[in-house]
């Protein structure tokens, strides 16, 4: 604790209108620290760094690094000072290689290739030094984002980086490649770098960080050792309440709802089995990439298999297409909302009703009954408390969160016999998780037949009855969550089923 | 600082403004263009006003100018809307002045007036449909790109269309002219005003602006188009069928094109030569993006790029600017708009 901060905030305000986006924040950082900024959406923590990297000019305040004020709004000064900035956002070129990302900028324009054999060899000696792989001739274009991600920390310590700030870094990453990201900071902090990142994922931070410092509604409202703080703590401190995430009660299972005998899909899927009965969970945990991408098309109607059968309430399944399986009850929430859950710029209120528009209530003749799906969307946006936009807005001005209580407020108010949930709350802040946890628990109280995909162990835990682990595209058997502790789990997603058993 | 932001919400007026101010910056530009040329600048764009609307003559040229562009237009922003990327109009515009030329001469289909008009239309609609049909099938089928198709069917086509009237449908009566035989005249299209040749095409391409609109705003079909252009996996997952889609655009887009053909053919010339459109597929384009691919958009769009057109020939011969100076504009005003379109998704805040 004797060493001097590195970087210190002094008091900074940032005011977007009527809007204090950062209130009178000091923080400071240490050599070789790992501090993690934690804080719900629309907290301040990226106008907070984007104001320390000069991207904002505060309103008042100081930035002060290695004991020298950083004039405001020069993110230059920041770089020479020996700041780099990883944002939420990727700010690569597509078309150009990993070597001239990481040189771009650095010099002038047009000689990118001049003296890029040494900067190779500096590139080279800083991937293996923290162990960040990444060919040095790949196109952008063609790495996946943890790879590229691997890029923007590499173009910050090629220009010798000593405090390195991280925005999300997490929020697109899969669990594994998180993991090995903070196995990656913790290297860079004890080879001397002090190091903030950005988080609202708890788990995260009490694993990953020295220090955390909570934000929120634009102030620092605590400060603690990562090894002298709880869970419950931090979601506390965040929230500003006591958000207890809903529990599970037992209840009897019903009929069988949902059922794949040994379904083949291509090589994605082998032989899978699975039952869910009405007013039960089955949960799915995997490490993504083993499959799940293909089991949620399977039962979202999108992919047919290729041997087996699959069976809605003790019958072959008749029409195997998303309309066909809506309007057989079956509600679906897609892995990625912005991807496959809706279509950012059209309404709310279109986006509520797409899947069912060719329904008799939305349509007739052809013609779309624009009164009785905005009442429909309205009754979501009611019943599924989603902030943020009226049922005309685009739903791309949704927050992540009421974007997910949209989408599956679309679905349950249908009371659905079987709800599909892949990854639910992926990307989600405390609140809204909690939020999308008890609607799925309410929907199963109902009698619904869940069927979650996850790869949050926390999050099969409080909801599965039963799971399973997806493998290489093969399913385990399932065993009652009575007996899943987190090791079991652990043995059952690496695949040793026999050990697990 | 001066940084852009997006805007979370852009406002209609700011839409309407967006076009407006685009036309203005590239006459502006177009205007140092005249001044080199030696011209008075604000003398030039008033002979050009006057070329277009000057007269009763002028303005039922500019007119008739703009009613194949509204449906080349339409045809473009249509398909655009839904990620059809058809720059094939061109050629569907051809074939579809084909169709017509050859059902409507003597030896094609004998009917009464009030059938034979639209009969004709409708076969010049069908045949751009299936012209763009064809790339569209290679597109689902095995990925083929439909800009490279539809790009060269084009060339197909004209040179179909210059075998065609220097073979089976070649008029003996047009002293050795490559040129088709021409329709017959129960076939021409109505005039709009006597002595002109100002036709009824204009109104069914404003008519189909506006059924275009209103299916694109109110119907299941223009949802679900919407959904598939917009973001095709999430209009997957919610059961649209993107072949389904697809399909029914390229018909749409298609027919459209063969339908300015039709026109051009039945309300104007009678008979097709292969120099019967100076560019109306590819200027529909333009007109398409100029219009921020809106069906009403189009209508006005359509009739500035004929205003600039017609208005520079007149502007050329009484002060001797090149007449380039219309597609100068033209291209100019597309380039502004594309810029002033972007501006208008942002605000300025310092
Ligand atoms: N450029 C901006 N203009 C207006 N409001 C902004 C701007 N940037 C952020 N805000 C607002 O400031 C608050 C804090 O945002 P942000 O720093 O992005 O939060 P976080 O990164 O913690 O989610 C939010 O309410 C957000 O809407
Ligand atoms: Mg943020």
């Amino acid at each position: 604790m004797s060493a001097p901060p590195v970087l210190r905030l002094e008091g900074i305000t940032k005011r977007f209108g009527a809007l204090t986006a950062n209130d009178d924040i000091t923080l400071e950082l240490r050599q070789g620290e790992l501090l993690a900024l934690l804080g719900e959406n629309g907290a301040g923590k990226t106008t907070l760094m984007n104001i320390l990297f000069g991207h904002y000019t505060a309103d008042s305040g100081r930035v002060i690094a290695f004991g020298r004020e950083l004039p405001p709004g020069k993110p230059r000064a920041a770089i020479e000072a020996g700041i780099g900035m990883v944002h939420q956002h990727f700010a690569l070129a597509a078309n150009l290689t990993v070597l001239e990302n990481v040189i771009a900028g650095t010099r002038p324009l047009g000689a990118l290739g001049l003296g890029s054999a040494a900067a190779r060899e500096k590139l080279t000696a800083l991937s293996a030094k923290f162990g960040l792989a990444v060919h040095p001739d790949a196109r952008v274009g063609d790495l996946s984002v943890g790879e590229r991600q691997r890029v923007e920390i590499l173009k910050s310590l090629y220009r010798d980086a000593k405090v390195l700030i991280l925005d999300e870094p997490t929020a697109v990453l899969t669990h594994q490649e998180a993991e090995q990201l903070y196995h990656t900071l913790r290297g860079m902090a004890e080879h001397g770098l002090s190091i903030i990142f950005i988080s609202h994922k708890l788990h995260e931070v009490l694993a990953a960080a020295d220090r955390v410092t909570v934000l929120r509604g634009g102030k620092v409202v605590a400060e603690r050792r990562a090894s002298e703080t709880t869970k419950d703590e931090l979601a506390e401190l965040m929230v500003g309440r006591r958000v207890a995430r809903p529990r599970r009660e037992s209840q009897a299972p019903g009929a069988i709802a949902l059922k794949a005998a040994r379904v083949d899909v291509g090589t994605a899927l082998k032989a899978i089995d699975f039952e869910v009965r009405a007013g039960e969970t089955l949960g799915i945990i995997g490490v993504s990439g083993n499959g799940q991408h293909t089991l949620v098309r399977l039962v979202s109607g999108l992919e047919r298999p290729s041997a087996g059968s699959l069976e809605l309430y003790g019958a072959p399944a008749q029409r195997p297409t998303p309309r066909g399986f809506v309007a057989a009850g079956i509600g679906r929430i897609p892995e990625d909302r912005h991807a496959d859950g809706a279509v950012g710029e059209m309404a709310v209120w279109e986006n509520a009703v797409l899947e069912r528009v060719r329904e008799p209530r939305f349509s007739a003749a052809g013609l779309v009954r624009r009164a009785a799906g905005r009442a429909f969307a309205r009754e979501v946006i009611e019943r599924f408390d989603v902030r943020g936009g009226s049922e005309d807005s685009p739903i791309r001005l949704l927050s992540g969160g009421n974007m997910q209580k949209l989408i599956l407020g679309r679905n349950l108010a249908e009371s659905p016999r079987i709800l599909i949930a892949a990854q639910p709350t992926r990307g989600l802040d405390e609140g809204a998780v909690a939020a999308v946890h008890g609607e799925i628990l309410a929907a199963r109280r109902a009698g619904t037949a869940v069927l979650l995909i996850s790869e949050d162990l926390d999050e099969i835990l409080a909801l599965a009855d039963r799971v399973q682990a997806i493998v290489k595209g093969r399913l385990s058997p399932p065993i009652p969550i009575e007996k899943a502790d987190p090791r079991r789990l652990g043995l059952m997603m690496a695949g040793s089923w026999e050990d697990a058993a | 600082m001066i940084r852009f932001e997006r805007r979370t919400h852009v406002p209609f007026s700011l839409r309407l403004a967006a076009p407006i101010a685009a036309v203005f910056v590239a006459l502006a530009f177009a205007g140092i263009l005249i001044a080199i040329a030696g011209a008075p600048v604000l003398e030039a764009y008033r002979r050009m006003l006057i070329g277009a609307f000057g007269s009763r003559l002028a303005i039922t040229e500019t007119l008739t100018r703009t009613a194949p562009l509204i449906l080349t237009g339409l045809a473009a922003a249509v398909a655009f809307r839904a990620r059809l990327w058809n720059i094939g109009a061109e050629g569907q515009f051809l074939v579809g002045a084909l169709a017509a030329a050859a059902l409507g001469s003597q030896h094609g289909l004998h009917l009464p007036p009030v059938l034979l008009i639209p009969a004709l239309m409708l076969a010049g609609a069908v045949a751009g449909a299936l012209l763009l049909l064809g790339p569209l099938a290679l597109r689902l089928r095995f990925g083929v790109d439909e800009v490279v198709t539809t790009l060269l069917l084009n060339f197909v086509a004209l040179l179909f269309v210059s075998m065609m009237i220097e073979g089976a449908l070649k008029d003996p009566l047009a002293f050795g002219w490559p040129q088709s035989v021409p329709v017959v005249a129960d076939a021409m299209l109505p005039k709009l005003v006597a002595r002109s040749r100002l036709h009824i095409g204009l109104l069914v391409a404003i008519g189909l602006a506006v059924v275009i609109a209103l299916v694109q705003a109110r119907t299941v079909f223009g949802m679900e188009s919407r959904a598939a252009g917009l973001n095709p996996a999430a209009a997957r997952f919610a059961g649209v069928s993107l072949t389904c889609v697809l399909v029914k655009v390229a018909c749409i887009s298609g027919g459209l094109a063969g339908l300015a053909g039709a026109i051009e053919v039945l309300g104007v010339k009678a008979y097709v030569t292969t120099d019967l459109s100076p560019g109306f597929g590819y200027t529909g384009i333009v007109v398409a993006m100029l219009a921020a691919l809106n069906p009403i958009g189009v209508v006005f769009a359509a009739l500035f790029v004929a205003t600039m057109f017609v208005g520079a020939d007149s502007m050329s011969r009484a002060l001797g600017v090149p007449s380039f100076i219309a597609d100068v504009i033209v291209a100019l005003s597309l380039l502004a708009m594309l810029v002033a379109l972007s501006l208008a998704n942002y605000r300025i805040r310092r």
